[in-house]
């Protein structure tokens, strides 16, 4: 995409308002709608639009898939960790009364931690599964063309 | 006026899932499901479920177009017609629909305050949520908190769903691949 110049400003210039956007889902989902998902996908749409207009290499210069690989898990460990955390502190598996002296604090603390577990996995789930879908035609040397010619016994499953 | 939207947003979604299925090059099916998506997104609104039209808009419109267009790359642009007749699905089609519709005549009325999804929690749910909870948006007060369970089963699902892309299509992993 070397020569697409207006489509590489206009996306320089969007992505930082989606990221940003994506960033006022996550923390504005207590008062509007929005949460963590919404957050997650938005986030990961801006990345997915990076990397379709300035190529998988770069996008993964960006955000490495090493890092990736760590935050899938993290997202769900910290809202599992939230659970364990509340049974330690003496409540139920998820019950975010026990989390600070004042249950609806302790609500509002649970709230906001198991959004970002949900918004962390999902925005780096979905980025890892569309660059495990780009990156896999140009994987052999040979080429997208070629895996397609080597097995085309895959194809016609129904 | 509001009829009117309604008829011409469920107009349009039936002739864009008519017209996907329909045609016989992908890409262009993979662009009406996504107008579809956007169509939805819409009629969620209407229906006054904004975070679900949320959710639409970006993972329906966004997201899985551009994971179907992925996956287009890897296969072929144009569909394959099929080998078999076609009697078969339309049976098995018709008849889930026809048992599909006949289910809907024991749900209660459309917005009917005495179903029971309306009697259950849901009351505790408007009534509680901003003292328990106390946040506006109750439908992330339901989300995060009363349902917190079924939210984690979902970030997990998510999750089981990277690791088995993962595994099929591998990442990270592109210079000493030798495939099979």
């Amino acid at each position: 995409m070397k020569h697409h110049s207006i489509l590489r400003i206009i996306t320089k210039l969007l992505i930082p308002l989606i990221l940003l956007f994506a960033l006022y889902v996550q923390f504005h989902g207590d008062f509007g709608p929005g949460g963590g998902f919404q957050a997650g996908v938005i986030f990961a749409a801006g990345l997915i639009l990076y990397a379709l207009v300035f190529g998988l290499d770069t996008a993964s210069e960006v955000i490495k898939e090493w890092v990736l690989m760590i935050l899938v898990p993290l997202g769900v460990l910290i809202y599992a960790g939230v659970g364990v955390a509340s049974l330690i502190l003496g409540g139920n598996f998820l019950d975010y009364n026990v989390l600070a002296h004042d249950p609806v604090h302790g609500q509002h603390l649970g709230i906001l931690l198991v959004e970002l577990g949900v918004g962390v996995t999902v925005a780096a789930g979905l980025t890892t599964i569309f660059f495990a879908f780009a990156g896999r035609g140009r994987r052999n040397p040979e080429g997208a063309l070629i895996t397609k010619a080597a097995n085309p016994t895959q194809e016609p499953q129904r | 006026m509001s009829t009117l939207i309604d008829l011409i947003l469920l107009t349009l979604m039936a002739i864009t899932a008519i017209a996907a299925l329909q045609l016989k090059d992908l890409f262009g099916a993979v662009m009406l499901t996504g107008i579809y998506s956007l169509l939805s997104a819409l009629w969620f609104l209407i229906l006054d479920a904004a975070d679900v039209s949320f959710t639409e808009a970006a993972v329906g419109a966004g997201i899985s177009t551009v994971l179907m267009l992925g996956t287009l790359a890897l296969t072929q642009r144009n569909e394959k017609s099929p080998s078999h007749p076609r009697i078969l699905p339309l049976f098995v089609v018709t008849i889930t629909g026809a048992i599909l519709v006949y289910g809907t005549l024991d749900m209660p009325a459309f917005a009917d305050p005495q179903a029971p999804i309306h009697t259950h929690v849901a009351p505790h749910y408007i009534e509680k949520s901003g003292e328990e909870i106390g946040i506006p948006n109750i439908v992330t007060s339901v989300l995060a908190s009363y349902r917190g369970y079924d939210t984690l089963g979902e970030t997990t699902v998510i999750f089981t769903a990277c690791i088995g892309v993962l595994l099929l299509l591998g990442i990270g992993r592109r210079r000493e691949d030798d495939e099979s």
